[in-house]
């Protein structure tokens, strides 16, 4: 007897709705034949026999939503097995898989994206107390949707608001998206607004800096922001100095944006995180958000400003579900941090996904009487330091937590305005989080101590409060 | 071309093709026109040399002499709202496009009325006005860009054509080609004008690239190309009207190798000691293409008084622009913070 599990089908897929069997119990099956469709967040996957045999028994339900990886979802054996007393006894019924799930959730050594606070599908209910965003009105209803969605829906919303407005990047229109990100897209604005290029990051950031510099407003996909190295020439030289050059004559409107930073498992050329890169460069507009309120409210912002703007989201962000206002537009101040949670003890920094480690650590560190105050940046150029001196000023402590390297870093600027503008507030050093200053490895043991972590951000509190 | 020798392109332009260029005839009018749009650039670019080696000009100034032709035939061939781009050495465009040489003078001072209110310099200037795009310092940078305002051109529905210039040395970077497919694939409106004044930098045609004939290097992409004599101001014309045409019909992208010679050297502080001073000087007597067109202009029975006239009338524009360009006032040292980002107020709408 065989089991077979639910297949992971991409290096952040957690989970998966089992749509469809093209088996039943009694079929003989042989190695290649293609057995279920398998609904990840990016897309239907055909889920193949890898041996061969007679599917003794399917151990979830079709249309099954929310399978972890590596559940039995079905047995295969020989025909005798069939028979057994106990096949019949663990027949198909959603109570055994959520037990099955919940099970596997426990055992689970889990990888640090699947700690964190939100899950797909569960409405955020975060572990830590979030405060709500001053720029939402009070009252406004919520809907809940991932991160993937509303940064679609920024999209097709300013797209329906203004013609100039185009996508264009590797893979955005006949494919969805390499993270279905622009799903939807190409059916609604059609082939003219949703171009699909060739593998060719330097020439497609060039041709969109030039497509903004003739009266249009290009959003610039990278299937990652780790190919966008590719671009960077163009990114600066081009988009972000020509105003200044041109003595304010020539503006570049454009939007680059896509996944950037450590996904899963992918090593050191596709992990890296490029915040401070950006961030570093006049001209530029940088913004990285963690919720899908902000990357939707920030997105649309970003479509409809004036200047080059680096829009840095985050793999295993899209799959996330968080609470978005229900309001027809939407659209957020860019340059304001956002006080995600009042504490009086520690003021941490961070933005993207550092974010799910600090709600991590607060949770932990409330545990042991630490009250941290939460500051997401949201935006990285320019950096709201107003916010976070204010916080500073009242908590005496600060951390800074990030995905990117530690030398010269966003921990490392936000540490020099801190010592200059409220060096008497400060009653200890400030420490700074981060990815461990090393290429992204690929062993998984060796990730997970090379990526930030909420136990590091413990610790580090810890030591600024001297516990 | 042969490899291995820096060859006269002009001698024989058009041997590539086997056929010579159609030289369409100017009018004595249009010749007349030339003369002075030519002369235009020639004199500034001779002052601009000049106010260099005085001080008053500093950095990277990147001298047009000896092009004069190719922007010029170009320019008149265009249409209103079509759009030029270029590299470093883009003075010439930016007259030919009509931009106010006081203007461009000011900027090569780094004074407040220069064209960038003194923050771009030789490289960086723009104009939106008259459809100059740039004025770009990275070699082969403004050729995807220029590809880009094809696209919105396409995109818009404008019957207008982006003109990307490039120079020999931009003809080996990737992303030329990287622009070269999607112009083609997406029949975008762009005539690529590849200037090729025989040497990038300090290195021939033949040292870099193992095609020289590089109005062929669209071939892969199915792209028409031809070579042009660049001296010859008819021919330049006649040929970007053949491709403007081509582009219109939205047939995309077309090729022009402007085969043409720059006296003076890479930049100011070039000696140009890797060609021989005989090569420069056959070129200047056998290929000038001003003197090639007071000739026919003499011929054809312009008087020498008027021609004369002509060349003081530029002098004059040359000398008001330089006097503007010495006058004109340091930028305001708050100037140093303005211009980085477009405010919020005015982007982003309610």
């Amino acid at each position: 007897m065989t089991d077979i599990l639910m297949p992971a089908l991409s290096p952040t897929m957690e989970e998966g709705k089992l749509a469809k069997w093209h088996v039943k119990e009694g079929d003989s099956v042989k190695s290649g034949d293609v057995i279920a469709e398998i609904e990840t967040d990016k897309a239907t996957m055909e889920v193949e026999a890898v041996d061969e045999g007679v599917i003794v028994r399917l151990a979830v339900p079709e249309g099954a939503e929310g399978v972890k990886v590596n559940t039995v979802i079905a047995t295969l054996g020989d025909g005798d097995a069939l028979r057994a007393p106990d096949a019949k006894k663990k027949s198909i019924d959603k109570e055994s898989v959520a037990k099955d799930n919940k099970a596997l959730e426990k055992k689970e050594a889990a990888p640090p994206a699947a700690k964190s606070t939100e899950e797909k599908g569960a409405p955020a209910a975060p572990k830590v107390e979030v405060a709500s965003d001053p720029d939402i009105p009070g009252g406004t209803e919520m809907m809940t949707l991932t991160v993937r969605e509303v940064l679609r829906d920024a999209m097709a919303e300013e797209m329906r608001r203004d013609e100039k407005v185009f996508v264009m990047g590797e893979e955005v229109a006949e494919y969805q998206g390499a993270y279905k990100v622009t799903q939807g897209l190409l059916e609604e604005f059609g082939a003219k607004r949703v171009v699909d290029t060739p593998i060719t990051e330097h020439g497609f950031a060039g041709l969109g800096v030039g497509a903004a510099f003739g009266g249009l407003r290009p959003i610039v996909e990278f299937m990652t922001f780790n190919f966008a190295m590719q671009a960077i020439d163009q990114i600066i030289n081009s988009a972000a100095k020509t105003r200044y050059m041109s003595g304010g004559k020539l503006t570049c409107p454009i939007v680059f944006r896509g996944p950037n930073g450590p996904a899963a498992r992918v090593a050191a050329q596709h992990s890296q995180d490029y915040s401070s890169w950006y961030a570093h460069i006049p001209g530029l507009i940088v913004i990285a958000p963690y919720s899908a309120a902000d990357a939707k409210g920030l997105l649309k912002a970003a479509i409809r400003n004036s200047n080059p703007v680096i829009f840095l989201e985050n793999e295993v962000l899209y799959g996330k579900s968080f609470e978005v206002p229900k309001l027809d537009d939407f659209v957020l101040p860019i340059g304001k941090a956002r006080v995600m949670r009042q504490g009086k003890d520690v003021t941490l920094v961070s933005h993207s996904r550092g974010i799910s480690y600090c709600l991590d650590a607060i949770k932990q560190l409330e545990e042991q009487g630490i009250d941290a105050e939460l500051v997401d940046l949201r935006t990285l150029r320019p950096i709201d330091f107003d916010t976070i001196i204010a916080s500073v000023k009242k908590t005496n402590r600060l951390v800074t937590v990030e995905e990117t390297w530690p030398v010269c870093g966003i921990g490392s600027e936000i540490a020099a305005r801190v010592q200059a503008d409220a060096f008497d507030y400060l009653d200890a050093p400030i420490l700074r989080v981060s990815q461990k200053d090393v290429p992204m490895p690929y062993a998984a043991n060796l990730e997970k101590l090379a990526l930030p972590s909420a136990n590091d951000v413990v610790e580090a509190v810890k030591a600024v409060c001297y516990r | 071309m042969a490899k291995g020798g820096a060859k006269s392109p002009a001698a024989k332009p058009s041997a590539a093709k086997g056929k010579p260029m159609p030289s369409a005839g100017f009018t004595p009018g249009e010749d007349l026109q030339a003369y002075r749009d030519m002369l235009l650039i020639r004199r500034f670019e001779e002052k601009a040399g000049q106010m260099y080696g005085m001080g008053l000009i500093s950095g990277f100034c990147h001298l047009y002499i000896g092009q004069e032709a190719v922007i010029t035939g170009v320019m008149a061939a265009l249409k209103e709202g079509d759009q030029i781009i270029t590299g470093y050495r883009d003075h010439g465009h930016m007259l030919a496009c009509g931009m106010d040489p006081k203007g461009v003078m000011a900027e090569l001072t780094g004074r407040a009325d220069g064209y960038s209110r003194g923050k771009g310099g030789s490289m960086h200037m723009f104009s939106l006005e008259k459809n100059f795009f740039g004025g770009h310092g990275i070699v082969g940078a403004q050729v995807p860009i220029g590809t880009g305002l094809a696209f919105a051109n396409k995109y818009l529905g404008k019957d207008n054509i982006s003109v990307t210039f490039f120079g020999d040395g931009a003809a080996n970077q990737g992303q030329v080609y990287e622009s070269f497919n999607m112009a083609e694939l997406w029949t975008l409106p762009v005539v690529y004008v590849i200037e090729n004044n025989q040497y990038a930098m300090g290195t021939s045609v033949a040292r870099a690239s193992a095609q020289t004939n590089l109005s062929k290097r669209g071939d892969s992409f199915n792209i028409p190309g031809e070579q042009v004599d660049g001296m010859d101001v008819r021919a330049v014309y006649a040929a970007m009207q053949k491709a403007a045409d081509w582009c219109r019909a939205g047939k995309g992208p077309y090729i022009l190798e402007m085969m043409t010679y720059r006296y003076r050297g890479h930049s100011m502080s070039d000696p140009a000691k890797y060609r021989a001073k005989e090569e420069v000087n056959k070129m200047r007597q056998e290929h000038d293409p001003i003197e090639q067109v007071r000739l026919r202009l003499i011929e054809g029975g312009t008087k020498e008084d008027d021609l004369k006239k002509i060349d003081q009338d530029i002098r004059a524009i040359v000398g008001e622009a330089a006097d503007f360009a010495q006058s004109s006032p340091e930028p305001d040292p708050a100037e140093l913070w303005t211009d980085i980002l477009s405010d919020s107020a005015e982007t982003v709408e309610a």
